[in-house]
């Protein structure tokens, strides 16, 4: 980008400016003797046009809306609409949520993000034993049909966008929401929104896994393919780099698992016969928003570069929406302290603006009492009105891509670009993702940095405001949502009820014929569509297809 | 304390929950104090725990859990153990756990509840100090 003999001349004036300085810095020294980002990437004291000298505006950033896709996927970006302020949000059972759903709306959330309990996570009914304690815990409990028509009643499935956190199980519950959108007279073909449907990080980092890796492959591509031809608006996964990072992983590592399990996933769609250009375009993502203000912005930049190249390089991408890398962002849930909550507001606001200017489609920010419990609704209030401020107040929102050109940002993108591609010849070299989680390699080196940040914190190294700094005596807090235990009776009430008013030869016909697709070739979708029809329970559904498939058992690399 | 038995703990996860970013840097941390740690990994039942408990003869339980489920999961592990007859057995409990749940779970016999931002160095002293004497 810049002519190379005034670089030269610029290099030697850097090192004589460099000379300078340190001789200054022998008398006054600097706060740290060598300084880096979070993720551990050394620092230089500042930047200039050498540390980017061989960056090529043409190759490798282009304008937005164009390969290689680095200053974001949309020509206009935010001039044309805002991200999706999207609150992930569920409790206790369907009517309960329903109302924080409708609540949400009513302040202006653009999209809806359901949270739901572990039981439904892992596939098991509100009345299994191990279900016992978790019942609309961490979200709401869904069993059956019969509970999702009651979690999105009265919101017309045509006019909202829903994404559903929900890996393992994920065919079910899209089949109960295309279930619910049949009752309101919607054509699936209307229907927008996105399933996680990450299987390969539950197995890392997230751990509600049901089947072994080669079936749950299995589902994944059975859903790329139903989709594309059945709920073409659909996002059919959300590769998630979140949860990689909420287990520890730095910066770097959180784009290179990530993508890797995208190839993973990109590559078992390949061999069951699916174009990269048919499912492409409908793969979506999924990172964190950390404390490292500038060098989240440079991830998300390398991000999007990385996965586009690697698209149209590895896999012979021609359309450019197989290579756009759009993604959703949630702020850091494990940065938030338990200690002097309301500082979390303001974590909350810098994280949630570096995922605004590193361009992403879609927000969550965390409420301010999330390290203490599940968010009240007027902690859900400040979390969603500090999106609307960076959307209507800041004014950041009116150019694209305004860090482009900063030569820390530039550098900072082009080695976090590096050092992830690093990692993925690594994992390509075990053999890919799958293989790479079989052999602990992804396990371990998450462990690894997140037991170095926590060392760092305890000795002072790393400081935490309020942690082992400021520290000041509060009182506990209070107002804090709990979630009410009879929920559990209530949903296991509900049960019982069902299976004696459903049609239970129709759903043992519907449990036959998924069983025999398991053990077949055939695409699981419609049978499943047709079991969550006749009201069979996700239980149900889950113990016929642990019947064919199994379940994975985990191995911990300790 | 040389020519004694090192500490024995078993780490923990019981329920349905799969944050384990936490209990791994405390394994890491106790072993590194000198102590044995074994790890149960994830979705353990009471039943489960309170039997590796019996069978690895440990002297530590470390639970941890960050999906609400606390209230009805320690209890029930300690109402297990107590069965089974360990009753010198030091059970502390860790994750996202609201101030007022605390008081119930000390009642029930949990010894400790550590919360978010502990330091792992204070859970290594808790233990050592506490460990074989409960």
């Amino acid at each position: 980008m810049f002519d190379s003999t005034k670089t030269a001349e610029l290099r030697k004036w850097q090192s004589a400016w460099q000379e300078k300085t340190e001789a200054g810095v022998s008398k006054s020294p600097e706060r740290k003797k060598t300084f880096t980002t979070l993720s551990e990437i050394p620092l230089q004291r500042i930047y200039s046009p050498a540390d980017i000298e061989n960056l090529d505006y043409e190759k490798d950033l282009s304008f937005p809306g164009e390969y290689p896709f680095t200053r974001g996927v949309q020509p206009t970006m935010y001039r044309g609409r805002f991200w999706t302020m999207r609150q992930y949000a569920g409790f206790a059972d369907a009517e309960e949520s329903n109302r924080r759903y409708k609540y949400l709306l009513e302040q202006g959330q653009t999209g809806l993000s359901v949270a739901f309990d572990l039981p439904t996570q892992i596939g098991y009914d509100s009345d299994h034993s191990l279900a016992q304690g978790e019942v609309g815990k961490v979200g709401v409990a869904i069993d059956s049909l019969l509970d999702m028509e009651i979690l999105f009643n009265g919101i017309p499935l045509d006019k909202v966008s829903t994404s559903m956190t929900i890996n393992a199980p994920a065919a079910i519950l899209l089949a109960m929401y295309i279930g619910v959108a049949e009752k309101q007279g919607i054509s699936s073909k209307d229907l927008n929104g996105t399933i996680q449907n990450d299987i390969l990080k539950e197995y890392t980092s997230r751990g509600t896994y049901i089947f072994p890796p080669q079936p749950s492959l299995r589902i994944i591509t059975n859903i790329f393919e139903y989709c594309a031809k059945e709920v073409p608006k659909w996002n059919t996964i959300s590769i998630s780099g979140y949860h990689i990072r909420e287990a520890g992983s730095t910066a770097v590592q959180e784009v290179a698992f990530t993508l890797a399990n995208g190839l993973a996933y990109v590559e078992a769609a390949q061999k069951a016969g699916l174009d990269v250009d048919r499912i492409g375009p409908r793969l979506s993502f999924f990172f964190n928003a950390h404390l490292d203000f500038l060098e989240e912005v440079a991830k998300y930049r390398a991000a999007r570069r990385l996965w586009a190249r690697l698209m149209k390089e590895r896999f012979g991408a021609k359309d450019p929406r197989t290579m756009t890398l759009r993604f959703h962002t949630q702020t850091a849930g494990c940065s938030l302290t338990a200690q002097q909550p309301k500082n979390n507001i303001v974590r909350v606001a810098f994280q949630a603006m570096s995922a605004v200017l590193g361009g992403t489609q879609s927000l969550h920010t965390n409420s301010m009492d999330e390290a203490l419990a599940l968010p009240s609704e007027e902690a859900v209030q400040i979390a969603l009105r500090t999106q609307q401020l960076i959307a209507y107040e800041t004014g950041v929102t009116d150019i694209v891509d305004p860090l482009a050109g900063s030569f820390y940002i530039e550098h900072l993108t082009t080695t976090i670009e590096e050092k992830a591609m690093d990692y993925i010849r690594q994992i390509d070299n075990l053999g890919g993702a799958a293989a790479a989680i079989e052999k602990g390699f992804i396990q371990r080196e998450i462990q690894e940095s997140a037991f170095r940040y926590q060392k760092a914190v305890e000795t002072g190294n790393r400081m935490v405001v309020g942690i082992n700094k400021f520290q000041t005596q509060e009182p506990p807090p209070s107002g804090l949502l709990k979630v009410d235990p009879a929920i559990q009776n209530q949903q296991i009430q509900k049960i019982i009820h069902l299976k004696q008013s459903r049609d239970n030869t129709k759903v043992l016909s519907c449990l036959a014929r998924l069983k025999k697709n398991a053990e077949g070739q055939d695409n699981l979708m419609p049978p499943i569509l047709e079991a969550v029809r006749a009201y069979a329970t996700l239980g149900e559904i889950c113990d016929t297809l642990r019947s064919v498939f199994g379940e994975y058992k985990a191995v911990s690399f300790l | 304390m040389s020519t004694e038995r090192k500490i024995r703990v078993l780490a923990a996860k019981p329920g349905l929950d799969g944050h384990d970013r936490g209990i791994k840097i405390i394994c890491h941390a106790l072993r590194d104090a000198g102590m044995e740690v074994i790890y149960t990994g994830l979705r353990q039942t009471p039943e489960q725990i309170a039997a590796t408990a019996v069978q690895e003869d440990v002297d530590v339980i470390a639970l941890s859990v960050l999906s609400g489920a606390h209230d009805y999961l320690f209890p029930r592990v300690m109402e297990l153990i107590k069965g089974k007859g360990l009753k010198d057995v030091l059970v502390i409990g860790g994750g996202i756990i609201p101030e007022e749940d605390i008081p119930a779970l000390k009642a029930a016999g949990i010894s400790e509840i550590f919360g978010p931002g502990t330091y792992t160095s204070d859970i290594v002293n808790y233990i050592q100090e506490n460990a074989r004497k409960a």
